[in-house]
C-alpha cells in the first residue's frame, strides 16, 4: 500500500478524513467448531498525532483488531480506513512491534534488521538506508550493539531494535502490540517512559494494547476499553498531560475509575 | 534513551580454545579404526577378502600416479555435482511455487509422498529405456534422488516459519519471490541445510550405485565401474581403494563444506539446531 506521508492529513477532497477509522468492525476466526466471532461492532477513530490506546483482558481481541489494522487480517463485517482508503494489505505505512521477541530477523544484525526495513519499506538506497537506521538505533540506545546478531540481545533489547525499526520507517501510524508484556517489570517502566519521549519528540501517531491499565495511562492520549471476548467497546478515557505522570494522585485516581468500569474482578488487572 | 553500555568480553585461554574444538576428537576416533582395521586384516591374512590398510593406501596411491582414478572420480564428480544441482534447482522451484499458491502446495504434497519413498536406483531402468546408457541417465535418477529430501525439507522449515517473523516481512511490503527469498528462506535455513546435506548424500549414494550396476562404457565410467572392474579381476585393494575415495570425498564435503556454511549462517544467527 502506497499511502501519502504522515504530513498529509488528507487524501482528494476529503479533507479532515481522519487518520484511521474503524466503521462497525467486527473479525471473526473460522475454527474447527465453527465460527468465533473475536471482535464485535467496534467503531472508532483516530486523528494524527494522538496515542489511542486499546485496553482489555487477555482474550478480549485486542491483537486480532491490531492485526486487522495492520492489513494481516481482513473484518468479516465493517470497513478499516487509513487516510479514507480501505485497508486490503500489510504496508510499511503501518509498522507493527510485536508482542514476540522473534519479530526480528535473525540472520541480520542489529543494523542490519533496521537498514534492511529501510530499504525494502522506504525503497532508501542502502548507504541512506544505514545512515538513518544508525541514526534511530542510537535513539534507542542500542549505538553499542549495531553489529550484534538479535539471539545475543536481551529481551528488552529486541524490542529497542524493533521499536527503532518502527520509527527509522516514519509510519502513517504505529502499532503495538503489548511490546513490553514479556518484560520484567522495572524494564518495562523505562521503556514505557523511553517509548513516550520517542513518541512526544516524533508526534508519531500510535495505537497501543495493553492489559496493563497503568502502562495505558501512561502511554496513551486517549484510552478505549474493551469487554471480555467478544471485543466490544466499554468505555472511552481521555488522559490529559498532567495525569500521566506516576505516583500523582490524578494518575491513581484515572486507575481506579478504569479498575471499576473494566474489571469487575480487581485481581484480572495484571495477568 | 541512554545508550547501554557494550558487553565486556575476557578471550578464552589458549588451551581451551584447542581443546573445544572437534578436530582432534574426530582424529583420534580416526585412528582408531585405521589400527583396527590393519590389525584385523594382519590376523585374517586374506587378501582377497580383506587387505591390509597398507596394500590398500598403496594401490590407492597406484590409482592415483597412474591418472586412472583422479579420472574416474572427476567422471562421477562431474556428473554428481550436475544432478545435485539440477535436483537442489527443481526443488527450489517447486517449494517456491508450494509457498505461494495452494495448488502448488497440494501438488507438492502429493508428489512428494509419491515419489519420495521410491529408491533412485528403481527407476534406473526407466531412466536407461529413455535416456540410453549414459550420464543423462545418470543425471535423471540423481534429481529424483535429491530433488524429493531436498523439497521436503525445504517446506518443512517454510510451515516452520513464527507467523511474527512473516508478519514482519509482509509489514514492509514483501510479497511473492521477494518474501519467500529474503524472508522464509533464511529463516527456514536451518532445515534446508540438512535437506541439502540428505540429498547430497543420498546422491552419492545413487550415482555410485548406479555406475556399478550399468557400468557405463569403459572410456567414460565413474567411481563405481572403477570399484566394480576392479573387483572383477579381484583386485580387492583397489576395491576398497576405490571405496575409500568415496568415503574420503564424503567426508571432505561434509567436514569442509557444509561445516563452513553451517558456520557461517546458522550457527552466527543462533538458529542452530540441536
Ligand atoms: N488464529 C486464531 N484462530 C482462532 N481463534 C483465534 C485466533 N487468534 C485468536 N483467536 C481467538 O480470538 C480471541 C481474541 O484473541 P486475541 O489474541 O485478539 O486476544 P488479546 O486481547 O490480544 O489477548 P491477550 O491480551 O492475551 O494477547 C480469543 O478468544 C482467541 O482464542
Ligand atoms: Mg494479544
Amino acid at each position: 500500500m502506497n499511502v501519502a506521508p504522515r504530513s498529509a492529513d488528507f487524501v482528494g477532497d476529503a479533507v479532515t478524513a481522519p487518520l484511521l477509522a474503524l466503521d462497525h468492525v467486527s473479525i471473526s476466526y473460522p475454527t474447527r467448531d465453527g465460527i468465533l466471532t473475536a471482535v464485535e461492532d467496534v467503531s472508532f477513530t483516530l486523528s494524527a498525532g494522538e496515542r489511542l490506546v486499546l485496553l482489555g483482558p487477555s482474550g478480549c481481541g485486542k491483537s486480532t483488531l491490531l492485526r486487522a489494522v495492520g492489513g494481516f487480517l481482513k473484518p468479516s463485517t465493517g470497513e478499516i480506513r487509513l487516510h479514507g482508503r480501505r485497508i486490503d494489505a500489510p504496508g510499511p505505512d503501518r509498522m507493527t512491534v510485536f508482542q514476540e521477541f522473534d519479530q526480528l530477523l535473525p540472520w541480520r544484525t542489529v543494523l542490519g534488521n533496521v537498514r534492511y526495513a529501510l530499504q525494502r519499506g522506504k525503497s532508501l538506497p542502502r548507504p541512506q538506508a544505514e545512515e538513518v537506521a544508525r541514526h534511530w538505533l542510537s535513539r534507542v540506545g542500542l549505538k553499542n550493539f549495531v553489529d550484534a546478531y538479535p539471539h545475543t540481545l536481551s529481551g528488552g533489547m529486541k524490542q529497542r531494535v524493533a521499536i527503532a525499526r518502527a520509527f527509522a520507517l516514519e509510519p502513517a501510524l504505529l502499532l503495538m502490540d503489548e511490546p513490553f508484556a514479556a518484560l520484567d517489570a522495572l524494564t518495562r517502566r523505562q521503556m514505557q517512559d523511553e517509548l513516550l519521549k520517542l513518541c512526544e519528540e516524533t508526534g508519531s501517531t500510535t495505537l497501543f494494547v495493553t492489559h496493563g491499565i497503568d502502562e495505558a495511562i501512561r502511554v496513551g492520549t486517549r484510552i478505549l476499553a474493551l469487554t471480555p471476548h467478544p471485543g466490544r467497546l466499554a468505555a472511552t478515557f481521555d488522559v490529559p498531560p498532567d495525569t500521566r505522570i506516576r505516583g500523582t494522585a490524578r494518575f491513581a485516581e484515572l486507575e481506579r475509575q478504569i479498575q471499576q468500569s473494566v474489571f469487575a474482578d480487581p485481581e484480572t488487572e495484571h495477568v | 534513551m541512554s545508550d547501554i553500555a557494550a558487553p565486556k568480553l575476557v578471550r578464552a585461554p589458549a588451551l581451551r580454545r584447542v581443546f573445544d574444538g572437534t578436530p582432534w576428537r574426530r582424529a583420534v576416533i580416526l585412528a582408531g579404526f585405521a589400527l583396527i582395521w590393519e590389525l584385523y586384516a594382519r590376523w585374517l591374512d586374506n587378501a582377497l577378502l580383506l587387505p591390509t590398510m597398507g596394500a590398500t593406501l598403496s594401490a590407492l596411491w597406484a590409482a592415483i600416479v597412474s591418472g586412472e582414478l583422479p579420472d574416474r572420480t572427476l567422471t562421477s564428480l562431474r556428473v554428481l555435482i550436475t544432478g545435485y544441482a539440477l535436483g537442489v534447482a527443481v526443488a527450489a522451484a517447486l517449494t517456491t511455487l508450494a509457498a505461494l499458491s495452494r495448488w502448488g502446495n497440494e501438488a507438492l504434497g502429493l508428489l512428494t509422498s509419491m515419489f519420495n519413498p521410491l529408491p533412485a536406483i528403481a527407476l534406473l531402468p526407466v531412466a536407461l529405456l529413455w535416456f540410453g546408457i549414459g550420464t543423462p541417465s545418470l543425471i535423471f535418477v540423481l534429481v529424483h534422488s535429491v530433488l524429493w529430501p531436498v523439497a521436503l525439507a525445504c517446506y518443512g522449515g517454510f510451515l516452520a516459519v513464527p507467523s511474527t517473523l512473516r508478519m514482519a516481512g509482509r509489514n514492509l511490503g514483501l510479497s511473492g519471490g521477494r518474501f519467500v527469498v529474503e524472508i522464509l528462506v533464511p529463516a527456514a535455513f536451518p532445515q534446508i541445510l540438512s535437506g541439502l546435506r540428505i540429498g547430497w548424500a543420498f546422491a552419492w549414494r545413487t550415482l555410485i550405485a548406479a555406475e556399478l550396476v550399468f557400468g557405463v562404457s569403459a572410456r567414460s565410467g565413474g567411481l563405481g565401474w572403477f570399484i566394480y572392474t576392479s573387483r572383477a579381476q579381484l583386485e580387492t585393494a583397489s576395491v576398497f581403494a576405490g571405496l575409500l575415495t568415496v568415503i574420503l570425498i564424503g567426508l571432505i564435503v561434509e567436514g569442509v563444506i557444509f561445516r563452513t556454511l553451517t558456520r557461517i549462517t546458522v550457527q552466527r544467527w543462533g538458529q542452530e539446531q540441536a
